[in-house]
Parts: structure tokens; sequence; C-alpha cells
């Protein structure tokens, strides 16, 4: 049970324009490196919001699996594909503008809908640990999570099959 | 043993000879050879239970006319044994010669086919049951003796005997065809089954029966010969010897005279016709024999006595002698068949046609000469040659009925054809050698077949005399006959014969000048007969001549009158086609063109949503889900 | 008391959704495209893990779910890149706007 400050209040707001900031930049900058960087930022942040939400745990594996492990991936696909930095060719396509006004149509329909709807919250935050979390992945979701690791081996080997220049 | 094999085993050779003939090459005549004499041992059977009394009939329904059946089939009775037997033995000693004369030909194996075709057409014929079937044959059979006579047709005058001989026929035979019409609608039938006696009996007299009966013998004096189509028989001696023998001599032109004895009860039911036939069967008898009295050309007097024969057999039809007529007709068959093969003998030996360039053939060629001798005895009506016993026979009948003018003339015409018949023997086979090479003696395979028919012509006709009890007669009349030799018609016969004999002795081997001061001396009659009576120049003159007027004239009105027709609807049809053409192209096109262009642009309209970037396909998914989603929360 | 209403968490989560979609519509290199993927699936684990804390629920639930998510976003990130390496070598471009063999 932790109750926030009027400063965690506002840091924490700080923290959303932040991410929601370089998120953007991170769809929008030319340069695909600075685009991945970005992205780790983002990345970093939500994980930040993870911790305001009492969720450590989460917190710990989104700095290890995204920042850690797609990240490096993300940026050796770069590397490994050349023309991604050259800044003379244009990164978007010519639907931006289309893309652009449907999106903040449906920004203006979610967050109406979402202010409209009335939200039985409890009073408390909720808080879990690490051990709550491997009871039940190990008890009441071990059938998800087996299949979930069979998905992840056969990802694996798939993008190996795939990724190898001879065929 | 089907009786259907005896037609179909020639026609089979004439198959494979037609179809193989350039591979076979000189192996095609022995198929010919052995169809031909398969097909007689099967027509010996058929013919042996026909004398043991079971005639052969089988058919099924061909055609309905008026629900009255028009059948096809096979049948054998008396008639067309002996029939049979003539074409099947003497086609096979035909063939078997043709081995011999027909060597080293360029047409070698179509010679073969035709002779099968031929064999075929002519048993079909022999075997048919209804007279719609033997029209078919008998066209069949002047078909294959068109294309036989034109066998050689580089030789204009071959190629024009071929066609002339088509075009004689051809008269006959639309006769022929009416009579079929006229006896079927007076009578409601065409089987030769139901043409008995009794039958035809029941309306005997009757005009449209003896049109009828008259119109059937049109066809028959067109095929056998007969005074006025005799003509093309003479002409038809251009085709090859063997052809002459078997189809201008033994069996095709025979054909009118079976055909006549198988209706002989119509013909017995209407005298007037009856008349006719005999008064044209003994002036044809008696023209033709006085035509070959004249004439050089050892086939050309061959084909008139041939002529003459038949002549004999219609009128022995004619007066009622029915059995006589065709026990003449298988007599003759045999030594008619046996002098042109003799006489093709004599030409393949000799190399000449003309009687005046040979002579004293008989040391060089012994085998011809003493057969051919046999063939002139049995012609001449010498006994005891079968020619003697068929002639009586037709004498006897003849004044058995009490046809006293007919006997006289065909008795003067039995002289003549004894005296020409020995002036060619003389001319050709005694005397001094007058020709340019030596003549030589034929090959085996050619006068094997002499000496079998040689044979045969000797000893026939013993079947129909006194001492087999008039075996051949019975046998075709189905009953004992009551035949008596009358030693008054014999006597006469033989002395007739003895005559001719006896003047062409005089002329040719004791005086040969008397033939020239004979000749000068009634240079009209001899004129007369070697120009034939000027019958060639007379059609020439006036049918043939009215013939190519009408069809000049015709040619003219088809010319200014159905052609311009023709034309000028060709032309509106041209017109209105264009019309057509155009309202096609411009309105019908139009549409279609129209239709097609409007799926094109559509589909070039639609196909721009196809681009293949995935993010326009996002793009419209998003969109999608945006107006599902409003559609959804505003219900 | 929370730090922030639970509807401003959810407005965020929403805007960085969305923010991640424009990303995978208007850019046109795979690579990007799968990076804005990356932020959209972590917009909704945001979503999970508000709900989590302060719905009347067990909170382990939506936790599972975003192990879960994290798990899938990363076979994504694996076999996506893998692709746009095949991709890659056999077109001589990851630019989706010069790829159209979706296209008849």
């Amino acid at each position: 049970m932790t109750t926030f400050g009027p400063l965690a209040a506002i840091s924490c707001y700080a923290a959303l324009l932040g991410i929601l900031t370089v998120a953007i930049l991170t769809v929008t900058v030319r340069n695909l490196f600075h685009a991945a960087i970005f992205l780790a930022f983002t990345l970093l942040g939500v994980s930040i919001i993870y911790f305001f939400l009492r969720a450590e745990f989460l917190a710990g594996i989104q700095i290890l699996l995204y920042v850690g492990a797609i990240m490096t991936l993300v940026i050796f696909a770069i590397m490994l594909t050349s023309r991604i930095g050259d800044p003379q060719v244009p990164q978007s396509n010519r639907q931006r503008i289309p893309v652009f006004i449907l999106i903040a149509i449906s920004a203006f329909f979610l967050i109406g809908a979402i202010l409209k709807a009335s939200w039985k919250t409890i009073s408390t935050l909720q808080t879990t640990n690490a051990v709550e979390l491997g009871k039940a992945l190990m008890g009441e979701f071990v059938f998800p999570f087996e299949v979930i690791s069979l998905v992840l081996l056969i990802a694996l080997i798939g993008a190996i099959v795939v990724a190898r220049s001879d065929p | 043993m089907n009786p259907l094999l005896i037609p179909l085993l020639p026609l089979i050779s004439f198959a494979a000879i037609i179809f193989f003939g350039k591979w076979l090459k000189e192996k095609s005549a022995w198929v010919a050879v052995s169809a031909s004499a398969l097909s007689c041992l099967v027509s010996f059977k058929s013919i042996g239970e026909v004398i043991g009394g079971r005639n052969f009939h089988e058919a099924f329904t061909w055609i309905l006319i008026n629900r009255i059946p028009i059948e096809f089939g096979i049948s054998i009775d008396p008639l067309a044994a002996v029939m049979l037997f003539v074409v099947t033995f003497i086609g096979t000693m035909i063939v078997v010669y043709s081995v011999g004369y027909m060597h080293g030909d360029p047409r070698y194996p179509r010679f073969f086919a035709y002779l099968s075709l031929f064999l075929f057409s002519m048993l079909g014929l022999v075997l048919s049951s209804t007279l719609v079937q033997i029209y078919v044959f008998w066209e069949l059979v002047g078909l294959c003796s068109y294309f036989l006579i034109g066998f050689w047709f580089e030789k204009k005058e071959a190629a024009e005997a071929g066609r002339k001989a088509f075009i004689a026929n051809r008269i006959g035979d639309i006769g022929f065809f009416l009579g079929i019409i006229t006896f079927f609608y007076a009578t409601g039938t065409m089987r030769f089954v139901d043409i008995q006696p009794e039958f035809i009996q029941a309306q005997a007299g009757s005009a449209i029966l003896t049109v009828s009966a008259l119109l059937l013998f049109c066809g028959a004096v067109g095929k056998s010969a007969q005074f006025p189509l005799h003509v093309w028989l003479p002409d038809a001696m251009e085709g090859p010897t063997p052809v002459s023998a078997l189809i201008h001599a033994a069996t095709m032109v025979a054909a009118g005279v079976y055909m006549v004895a198988r209706l002989f009860p119509l013909f017995h039911a209407c005298p007037e016709a009856s008349q006719i036939v005999a008064g044209i069967g003994t002036w044809t008898a008696f023209m033709a024999a006085f035509f070959a009295l004249t004439q050089m050309d050892i086939k050309k007097v061959l084909a008139y006595s041939t002529i003459s024969q038949l002549g004999y057999m219609i009128a022995a039809l004619g007066v009622g002698g029915m059995t006589a007529g065709t026990f003449h007709l298988m007599t003759h068959a045999f030594f008619k068949a046996l002098l042109f093969l003799g006489a093709g003998s004599v030409i393949h030996g000799a190399g000449v046609q003309d009687m005046r360039e040979m002579g004293g053939l008989r040391k060089s060629m012994p085998i011809t000469f003493w057969t051919f001798v046999v063939a002139t005895a049995a012609i001449a009506g010498i006994p005891p040659f079968s020619g003697f016993w068929s002639k009586d026979e037709i004498l006897l009948s003849a004044i058995g009925s009490d046809h006293r003018i007919i006997f006289w003339i065909l008795m003067i015409t039995a002289a003549m054809t004894s005296f020409y018949m020995f002036r060619l023997l003389f001319l050709t086979f005694f005397g001094e050698t007058r020709g340019k090479r030596a003549p030589h003696e034929s090959p085996a395979v050619m006068t094997v077949p002499l000496i079998i028919l040689a044979i045969g012509a000797a000893g026939i006709g013993l079947l129909g005399s006194p001492w087999a009890h008039h075996w051949i007669q019975n046998f075709l009349a189905g009953h004992p006959e009551e035949i008596q030799m009358n030693s008054f018609v014999a006597t006469i016969s033989i002395a007739a014969s003895a005559i001719g004999l006896l003047i062409a002795f005089i002329f040719y081997i004791l005086n040969p000048d008397l033939p020239k001061r004979f000749a000068k001396k009634y240079w009209l009659l001899y004129a007369a007969s070697s120009h034939k009576l000027w019958m060639d120049e007379m059609y020439q003159a006036t049918f043939i001549r009215w013939f190519k007027q009408i069809a000049r004239f015709s040619f003219k009105f088809d010319e200014a009158v159905i052609d311009r027709t023709v034309n000028e609807v060709g032309r509106k049809t041209v017109w209105t086609s264009k019309i057509k053409n155009w309202f096609d192209q411009y309105i019908v096109d139009g549409l279609v063109n129209l239709t097609g262009r409007l799926t094109q642009m559509t589909g070039a309209v639609l196909r721009l949503i196809q681009t293949g970037y995935i993010h326009n396909y996002l793009f419209v998914l998003l969109l999608g889900v945006l107006i599902i989603g409003y559609a959804v929360f505003n219900t | 008391m929370m730090a922030i209403p639970l509807s401003h968490l959810l407005v965020f989560s929403a805007l960085l959704f969305l923010t991640g979609l424009y990303g995978a519509l208007t850019r046109r290199n795979a690579v990007g495209i799968l990076m804005s993927i990356e932020i959209m699936l972590n917009a909704v684990n945001v979503n999970f893990v508000a709900f989590a804390g302060m719905l009347n629920a067990p909170p382990e639930l939506g936790q599972v779910f975003v192990i879960f998510i994290i798990v899938l976003a990363a076979t994504t990130a694996a076999v996506g890149l893998a692709i746009v390496m095949a991709i890659y070598r056999n077109q001589k471009t990851i630019y989706t706007d010069e790829i159209d063999l979706l296209k008849w």
C-alpha cells in the first residue's frame, strides 16, 4: 500500500509526456538508427511506468528483454541492411496525411470513450510479486505457459531457418 | 461354309489389292487367284446342295416401302447355280490365264483388283434375291466393265470404247430401272421367290405387266448387247483379252440373258412381250453373224459371234425355251471364253490382231490350235461338242412353239456361224505365215486354263444330251421334262454346220482368191457386212448429233438463263451480305466491344486498389476497423 | 491514493498505441514498421498493468498476460527481423513501397 505525493504525481505525468514525445520521435525521425535509440528510450520509459504501478518484476523483464534483447536485434538488422542510415532516402511513404487524419479521428473517439466510461476502480493499488506470479504461471496458467515456450522455441528455429543465407 | 463367302472372297481380294497393291506387286495376282479359286470351291458346295434339291434363300429386310419389305439377301436356285458355276469356274480359269497374259503390265495389281471387284459384283448379281439388289450389282458390273475396257486408257480408242459401253449400257439401264418400278407397282413384290408362274399368271396379259416386261428387257438389251444397243460390244474389245473373255463374252453380257431367264414367268405371261423378245433376239443373232462374216480383226469376229450367240439365247427365251436359253448360256460361256483366251494366246504369240497378218500358226502354237479347234467345233454346232446340244435345244424350242420363221432364220445363222468360225480358224492357223515376227507358244499359266476350258467346251454339252437323259434341262426346270430328239431338227442343224464348214474350206483353203472376187461381185453385201450396216455412222448422224445439239442448246440455256439467274442471286446475296456485314461490324460488334471495354475500364479502376503495398492494405484495414467500430458503438 | 487516475493512464496508452500505429502505417522501412509494432505492444502492456493494479481482480492475471505478450513480442521481433533479412537478400530492398509481391 503506497501513497503518492504531489511530487510523485507530477513526475509520473512528466514521464508519460516524455514517453509520448520519444515515441513520436521514434516513428517520425528520418534516420532509422536514431529511431532505434528513441525506441530504446520509449521502452525504458514504459518500464518506469511499471515501477510507478508497483510492478517491479515486469519492469525488470521489460528492461532485460526489450531494451536488452529486442533492441539489440533491431540494431543488428539496421546495421546488416544497407542504405538504412542514408538520410537522402525518404523514410515515410505518401499516405502520411490520410493516416494522420485517421489517427486523429481514432484518438478523438478513443479518448472520448475512455473519459466517458465509469471505471469501477478500487481505492488502493493492488500489487503482486515474483513469487505470486511464479505460482500463477506454474499453477493456473501452466498450459498457456508451456504453449508459449513452445512457440518461442519454434520461432527461434524459424528465425534461424528464414535468415540463413544458403537455402 | 456360308454361300455369303462366295461374293465376299473376291471383295476381300479387291480390298487387299487396292490398298496393298503397291506392296504386293506381282503377288497380288495370286491373291486374286486364290480368292476366286476358294470362291469357286465354296460355290461348288452350294451348287451341290442345290442339285440335292435344297434351294438356298437367306435375306434381311433392307427397306420398307408402304410396309412392303424390300429384301437384301442371297438365294440360290438351279438357275443361279448354273450361273454360279459358270462365273466362278470360268472366272477362276481366266484369272489364272491373266497372270500370264498381263505379265509386265505397269498396272498389273490394279488389273487384278478390278477383276476381283468384277467377280464380286457378278456373283452378287447372280445370288441376288430381289430385283433392286440385282440392279445394284447390275450397275456395279457395268462400272467394272467400264474400268476394264478402258484399262489401257492411254489408248484413245480404249477410253472411248469404255465410254461408249457405259453410255449404251446406261440407256438400257434406264429402261431396266423403270421396269423394276413398274413391276413393283404392278405386282407389289421384288422377290424372285415370289415370281412364280402361278403368281404372275393371276394378272397375265395386263398392259402394265407387258410394259414392265418390255422395260425390264431394255436392261437385257443393253447388257447383253442386243439390237439396237449392240454397238458397244465390238468396241469393248479394246480392253485386255482376258477381260473380253470373262466380261464381254462369258459372264457379264450373259447377265441380261440371266435376268430374262430369272423373270421368265413374267415374260411367259406376256405373249406380246415375248414376241418382241424373240424377234429382237433372232434379228440380233442373224445380223451379228452377218457382220462377223467379213471382219478381219480376230477379236471383232469373236465379238460379233458373241452378240450373235446372245441373240440365240434371247430368242430361245422369247420362244419359251427357258432351259434351252440357259443351257446355251452355259455352253457358250465355256466355248466363248476358250475362243477369247485362244485369241488372246494368238495375239500374245503373234503380236497382231489382224488375221491377214497371221496364218500358219498351227505348227508354232499347237496347244492353242487344238483347243481352238475344239472351241470352233463347239460354237459351229458340230456334234458331239457342247454347242451342238444347246443350239439344237434352242432350235427345237423354236419349232416346238411354232415359230417357223425364227427357226429358219436361226438355222441360216447357224450356217453363217459355222462359216465365219472356220474362216477364222483357217485364216489364223492354216496356210502360210504372213506375220512379220516369229510366233511362239504361250506359257503354261495360259495354256493350262485353255486345256481345262477345252475339256469343258467339249464335254459340258453332254449334260444336256439324251445320253445324260437331259439332266441339265430337268435340273433347270425343276422337274423331269419330256424332251425327245427331233431327228429332223438335228439333221438340218448338222447340215447347216457342215455347209458353213464346207464353204469356209473352199474359200480359204482350196481357193484363197475366191473371197476377193466374191467381195467384188457382191460389193454391196460385202460393204454392208463390213460396215456393220453403217449403224455406228447412223447413230452418229442421228442420235448422237441430236444429243449433241440438245446438249449444246442446254449449255446455252444454262449459260443464258440459269447462270445469269444464279449470278444475279449471287450479286444480291453479296449486297445483302454487305449490309449485314456493316450491321454486324458496327452494331453487334460495337455492343460486344462496348461490354468488353466497360469491363476493361472497370478493371482498370478497380486495379488501383490492388497496389500490392502492405501499407496500403493496412491503411484500408484501419479504415475498416474504424467504420465497424463506429457502426457498433452507434447502435 | 494513486499517483494518477486510471483514465489518464488509459488515454496515455491509447495515444502511445496510435503513435505506434501511425508509425506502422507511414514507415517505408520494414525495420521501422517492426519498431512501431513494438511500441503498439508496449501500449497494450501498459493497459494490462494499469488494469491489474486498479481493477477489482487478481493482479497476477493481468501481469501474466503481460509476460506472454512480451514473449510474443520477442518472437515477433526475431521472426520478423529474420524475414526482413530474407527479403533484403532476395529483393535487394526493405522498403515496402518497392515490394509489391502481393500484387496479383
